[in-house]
This record gives structure tokens, sequence and C-alpha cells, in this order.
């Protein structure tokens, strides 16, 4: 389904990787591995479509990303918290479910909160959650949004082991019902089976 | 188009949450506008004069205050990102983050114009005409400057550069605004003025959500 193939990206002068390939199917995932500054991340972007590769192609279902279809299909968690400190848990998933297209009602954003340990914490405003307590807010965006492909960039940062070892179980479901994972990580993952790419 | 009415929906809310930043930009007009009549003194004449240029001058510093904060904010804790990467296209979701920043900075300026002009000895029908221009008028500043602050997005020191960039594109809107209510005070009728001020409002409608858009792709790459 995910095809990558030929992918090269500089930063500057410094070419960062080159000739990077890859396919996933159902039930698949990627770990991407490499020392700090070997580009993960911008692989992370490139595949999403944040920004563009200098040369390869990335294809979703056999078509040229990114499309619209790539995009519903996908879910991107990267580096930054991306929820506003302003708004609680609540609003947070259900504005950027609005946002996406998506109706979520209050009881599914409630049980996916309660579901990544933040029962009693959805009313209060984000600013006031522990870094850790952020980025559950921000997961709890893959049980409310409908997405095949996972791009999770360093996700395992900043949780503490009981939520680790909650995220690894939800990747596993997801692997399970048939979807795709790409995973950037230092640690060993949680997630049995999976493939390793190292820059 | 439910996305559309989900970004409004949700920049209104943070303003909520913010208040002061809104009301700045609000408090500012009413201040400026109000220093003139204090430091010109007891003229009805010339007040009445330069009433126009003054409210349509502030009105454009007034919304230039809210800009750089359009699309920062999103830009730094990853929400913008995560809105390039929505099946929503990215243009409506710019289109209704701009609606609400004109929702927010634009109509009270508006709203406040009749009140303001009283200072400058403007009668009723030049108000009327003051005021529909202004609101023919803002919400072309709010295209315009989103414009300008998609591009200057995650520049150091962006908020000079986005002056720097927006005013002279303002300038447009300042003379057929202002020009509005002169004609009308000359007795020469503002109808010419309002038509070409809403000619630019359509033109800038459909263009400028697209060229922010265009904008953030690359500020976000």
């Amino acid at each position: 389904m995910l095809n990558v193939s030929g992918l090269a990206c500089s930063r500057g002068e410094r070419r960062l990787f080159a000739d990077v390939g890859f396919s996933l199917d159902a039930g698949e995932w990627l770990h991407v591995q490499g020392q700090n500054g070997a580009g993960k991340t911008s692989l992370m972007r490139l595949l999403v479509g944040l920004s563009p590769a200098d040369a390869g192609e990335i294809r979703w279902r056999n078509e040229p990303t990114p499309s619209i279809e790539f995009r519903r299909d996908l879910i991107y968690l990267g580096h930054h918290a991306a929820v506003k400190e302003d708004l609680t848990p609540l609003e947070n998933l259900r504005l950027s479910a609005a946002l996406d297209g998506i109706a979520l009602d209050e009881r599914a954003a409630l049980a996916a909160l309660i579901r990544l340990g933040l029962r009693g914490r959805e009313d209060l405003p984000v600013r006031v959650l522990s870094a850790g307590q952020k980025r559950r807010v921000l997961l709890a965006r893959l049980l409310t949004r409908p997405a095949v492909l996972w791009v999770l960039d360093e996700a395992f940062n900043a949780l503490d082991v009981a939520a680790v070892k909650l995220l690894g179980e939800l990747i596993a479901e997801h692997l399970a019902h048939g979807g795709m994972a790409v995973l950037t990580s230092h640690q060993p993952l949680p997630v049995p089976g999976g493939r390793t790419l190292v820059l | 188009m439910n996305a559309f009415f989900a970004t409004v929906r949700r920049d209104l809310l943070l303003a909520l949450r913010r208040k002061s930043e809104v009301l700045t930009a609000v408090f500012f007009f009413v201040i400026v506008t109000s220093l003139f009549p204090l430091g010109i003194g007891p003229e009805p004449v010339l007040l009445k004069k330069i009433a126009p240029g003054i409210l349509w001058v502030a009105a454009l510093l007034a919304t230039l205050l809210g800009l750089p904060r359009l699309f920062a904010a999103d830009h730094v804790d990853g929400t913008l990102e995560q809105m390039a990467l929505s099946p929503s296209p990215l243009g409506m979701l710019v289109a209704g983050k701009i609606l609400a920043h004109w929702l927010l900075c634009g109509l009270p300026l508006v709203l406040l114009a009749p009140v303001l002009g009283l200072q400058f000895d403007l009668d009723a029908s030049a108000l009327g005409i003051l005021t529909l221009a202004l609101l023919l008028g803002t919400p072309l500043l709010s295209l315009i400057g989103a414009i300008g602050a998609a591009l200057t997005l995650g520049v150091r020191g962006g908020g000079v550069l986005l002056a720097l960039l927006v005013l002279p594109l303002y300038i447009p809107a300042l003379i057929f605004g202002a020009g509005a209510v002169e004609a009308h005070i000359a007795g020469l009728g503002a109808g010419g003025h309002l038509s070409l001020l809403a000619a630019m409002l359509a033109l800038a409608v459909f263009f400028a959500p697209w060229a922010t858009t265009a904008a953030l792709r690359i500020a976000l790459e």
C-alpha cells in the first residue's frame, strides 16, 4: 500500500540520505533508526508530504502523494505538542476532529481520554497538565481519528512506563486491524514484529 | 464547509480564553483616534476634514497589531502542521482563520467607528458612509494581511517586516476608504469609491486565501 523508492534529502549542502526505499502492507510496521541528525525527522516529514523530496517517489495505494486520500488515511504526530494550551483536552480532541471534517461526539472523545489515563483531567486547560499528560492528549487522537497509516516521530518521548506500554498496545491493535505504522525511536519499541530501517 | 466553521469556532474560542490579545487592538484604535481631537483642540472644520484619514489609518494600524498572531501561535505549537496534513483543504481552514481574525480585529472597529467619528464632528450621513466603507474595507485588510502574516511566518523580527510588507499594500484600501467619506462630505457621492472597495474585496476573497495557503506550505517546509 505504501511504496517508497529512491528517496533523497539534503539540508543545505549536506546530503542527509539518498536512495531510501521501503514498502509497507497491511499489518506491517517500520522502525526508523539512526543517530541524532541522521535525518529521521526529515524522512518523516518527506513521507507525510510536509516537505518536498530532492528525489524519489512516495506512492500510497499506487497513487502519488500527497493527495487528499492519503491525508485521510494518515495520522502524523511529530515532536510538537500540537494541542492548544488554552483549551481543555476534550475541546482539543473535538475541535481537531472537526477541523479534519469528522464529527466526534463527546462520549467517544471522553472514552479515548479515559483510555489514555486522563480521567478527571478532561475539563482542565492543557496548560496545567504535565509534559507527559500533554503527550497523552495528543495520542488520544490515534483513537478518535480513523486512519490506516500512523507516522509517529519520537512518540515515546516524555511518556512514563505505563504509557509506553499502552502506546505499544495501541499500535499492536492498530496493526492487528490491518493498519500500518512508521515509527522513530531510540529505545527498543514494545511492539512485536516490524522491520528496521537504519539511516 | 464544516471544517471552515469549525476553524472559526476554534479561533473565537481561543480568543475568548485570551481576551487581552483581542482587546489591545480595539483599545489601540479607540485611543489613537481619541488623541487627535484632544491634541488639535476644538476646531470643528479641521477635525471634520482630517477625520476619514485618521480613522482609516488607525484602523489599518489596529488590524496590523493582530496580524503577527494570526498563524504564529499555531505554527509554534504544531497545530498548523496538523492543519496542513488534514484531509480538509488547507485553503478552507485558512479562510476560516481569516474570517475569525476579521470578527475579532475588524468588526469591532466597524462598530466603534460611528461613536469615535462623533469626536470629529461628522454628521449622521457621513458616519454612515464611514461605517459602510470600513465594513467593506476591514475584511480586505484582514485578507491582505493574512498573506503578509504567512510570508513572514517563522522569520525573526517578522513583526516589523510584516508591517513594511503589508502597509504599502493597504494604500488602495486607504485611498478609496477615506476617499468615500471625503467625497460624501464634499457632496460628490461615495458610490464610486465604495464600488471600487467592494470590487477589491471580491478579488481578495477569491485570491488571498489561496496565496496565504501557498505561503504557509512554504513556511512549513
